[in-house]
């Protein structure tokens, strides 16, 4: 499980789990899990042309994201907003499929795009990955008050000079530079239930935000370290996994919520 | 004009047995989705409905896997779906923007994990792409009566329950007060989203149903504020796209050199995508209170 092929894999998961933990807790916190699951699905669109036309995937996977998590700025500015992001949605993957139709790939490669590969995992990979993450995590300790400021008072945020706007737009492309660097790793659809699942987990245990942020990394990294043993050990997809315990996280961050305020009610 | 007419629909267009069956079908298809879309939209649940396709995406490939046809997974899926997200709570806002989340991250771990053992175990070569984006061409023909069976509940699912439904949409506080059973009304609609996203899994893919649930509806609440235009108008743009997309891609074998056509989805949604945009355009112009977006529930309950 620790052999030399499957290092670059575990060091690629820690960085994943590191950064779908804190940037999933915002995305819990603001409530837009739905922009969360979008944007992966645009760059699952920018892997498919990057592919095509024989550019590193990396890239296509950035500018796509970018320009999903920009256009769904835009566009919700004026539409409402659920209704944008499930456009912009299905029309990134309209654009995914039209690229992998047009390219020569065989299926494994969509479905890995889609569902994950940690063998395919490069030591070239790692530095701009490792950067990513770096900027993503850089962007949130940033704008760590505004953003927090906005998510949970808007009124009062706006109040002091915060465009809650702006703040939407450059929260999106945090989630779009998350995504960019994850998607190789645990696939476009599920670094969605790596953002969602920790992280609420770690909210109904706690509601301190630093306390929330730390466990929802914790359990992030529990998740994907979890998933890429049993993934090595089954052969089953990583995905899988990856929802599976996502899921489960949350059930036990519910239930144990539930507990504690049923004790709470007794004492 | 003739010369107009044959680029337009590439030889063998309307003589082709797969085409009529995919008009057909493509047709039933959009008009149950757009009708749904409508209250899709007005109740804000595009997330849910959009999740549901992805639950549907487990169902198809599971059904695929113990050898059914998928659409009795897309539907089963779907069912099972809106269930665990009507019980989890979606009532709140707030909490059912989680709820839909995490049953859509469950449901998409299960489809790769079906889709999976699908193509290393079974002799289903192509069943991510099959599953996944669909193709309206390659329908199996003794699908179709299912495919008319399901839409037609759905169709009178939505006609049963209308005025309520149409009430407990707008204002669930005052549709209770009046007596309606919001919770019942709220799961037959869920029934009815189900059976749409089911259809539309089918002929255009799972994950790409949700362009033919939501565009066409949001575009023609931009549009109207009346319910019964939106209805109608929802469903002409949706058959209207599916058109234009089949069309296309029918054309598109004769577009390149290596006679390799373009996805049908692909031109659905872009049609789909395009109309909502161009819709926006007069709105734009026109609009005299600058700022804040409308949503259509206020825009046709409103002051």
């Amino acid at each position: 499980m620790f052999a030399a092929f499957m290092i670059n894999a575990w060091v690629i998961a820690t960085i994943v789990g590191v950064v779908a933990g804190v940037v999933g807790f915002f995305v819990v916190l603001r409530g837009s899990a739905f922009a969360a699951h979008a944007i992966p699905n645009g760059a699952f669109a920018g892997a498919a042309g990057a592919n095509l036309v024989g550019l590193s995937s990396l890239l296509g996977l950035a500018v796509f994201s970018l320009l999903a998590a920009l256009g769904i700025g835009a566009l919700g500015r004026r539409g409402r907003h659920d209704v944008v992001t499930a456009l912009a949605l299905v029309l990134m993957l309209a654009l995914g499929a039209l690229f992998l139709s047009r390219s020569t790939e065989y299926e494994p490669e969509i479905y890995s795009l889609l569902f994950g590969e940690i063998l395919g995992v490069s030591s070239a990979q790692i530095l701009p990955v490792a950067l990513l993450g770096l900027g993503c995590i850089g962007a949130i300790v940033v704008l760590y008050r505004p953003l927090m400021l906005s998510s949970v008072v808007p009124e009062v945020a706006e109040a002091k000079g915060v465009r809650s706007h702006r703040m939407q737009s450059s929260f999106l492309v945090v989630i779009a530079l998350a995504t960019a660097m994850t998607v190789p790793v645990v696939g476009a659809l599920l670094i969605f239930s790596l953002m969602i699942g920790p992280p609420a987990a770690a909210r109904s245990l706690t509601a301190r935000p630093l306390l929330a942020i730390v466990l929802s990394v914790v359990l992030a990294l529990l998740t994907v370290w979890t998933a890429i043993a049993s993934s090595y050990l089954t052969n089953w997809p990583v995905g899988f996994f990856v929802g599976a315990l996502g899921a489960g996280c949350y059930a036990l961050g519910r239930g144990g919520a539930t507990w504690r305020r049923r004790r709470s009610l007794e004492m | 004009m003739s010369a107009i007419y044959r680029a337009v629909f590439e030889p063998g267009f309307f003589s082709s047995g797969p085409v009529r069956v995919a008009i057909g079908l493509g047709t039933l298809t959009a008009v149950v989705s757009a009708l749904v879309g409508v209250f899709t939209v007005i109740r804000g649940q595009s997330f849910g409905g959009h999740a549901l396709t992805d639950v549907s995406t487990a169902g198809g490939s599971g059904a695929l896997l113990i050898g059914m046809t998928p659409l009795a997974g897309f539907v089963a899926g779907g069912l099972i779906g809106a269930g665990a997200m009507e019980m989890i709570g979606v009532q709140r806002r707030r909490g059912r923007d989680l709820a839909t989340g995490i049953v859509l991250g469950a449901a998409t771990g299960a489809a790769a994990l079906f889709l999976y053992l699908d193509t290393t175990q079974g002799a289903t070569t192509g069943a991510t792409q099959q599953i996944l984006f669909g193709s309206i061409f390659v329908v199996d023909s003794s699908t179709v009566p299912y495919v008319v069976g399901f839409g037609a509940l759905a169709l009178v699912l939505l006609a049963v329950t209308y005025r309520p439904l149409v009430l407990s949409s707008f204002n669930p506080d005052m549709a209770s007060a009046r007596g309606i059973p919001v919770r019942l009304v709220g799961a037959l609609y869920m029934v009815a989203l189900a059976l749409a996203v089911g259809l539309s899994s089918l002929a255009i893919g799972t994950i790409l149903s949700t362009a033919l649930l939501v565009g066409p509806a949001a575009t023609a609440l931009r549009i109207t504020r009346r319910v019964g235009s939106a209805l109608l108008l929802s469903a002409i743009i949706g058959v209207g796209a599916t058109w234009a997309g089949v069309l296309l891609a029918y054309d598109s074998y004769y577009w390149g050199a290596g006679g390799n056509g373009w996805p049908v989805s692909f031109f659905i949604v872009a049609a789909v995508f395009v109309t909502y945009l161009v819709s926006g355009l007069p709105a734009r112009r026109a609009t005299t209170r600058p700022g804040r977006p409308t949503s259509p529930a206020t825009e046709v309950w409103g002051p």
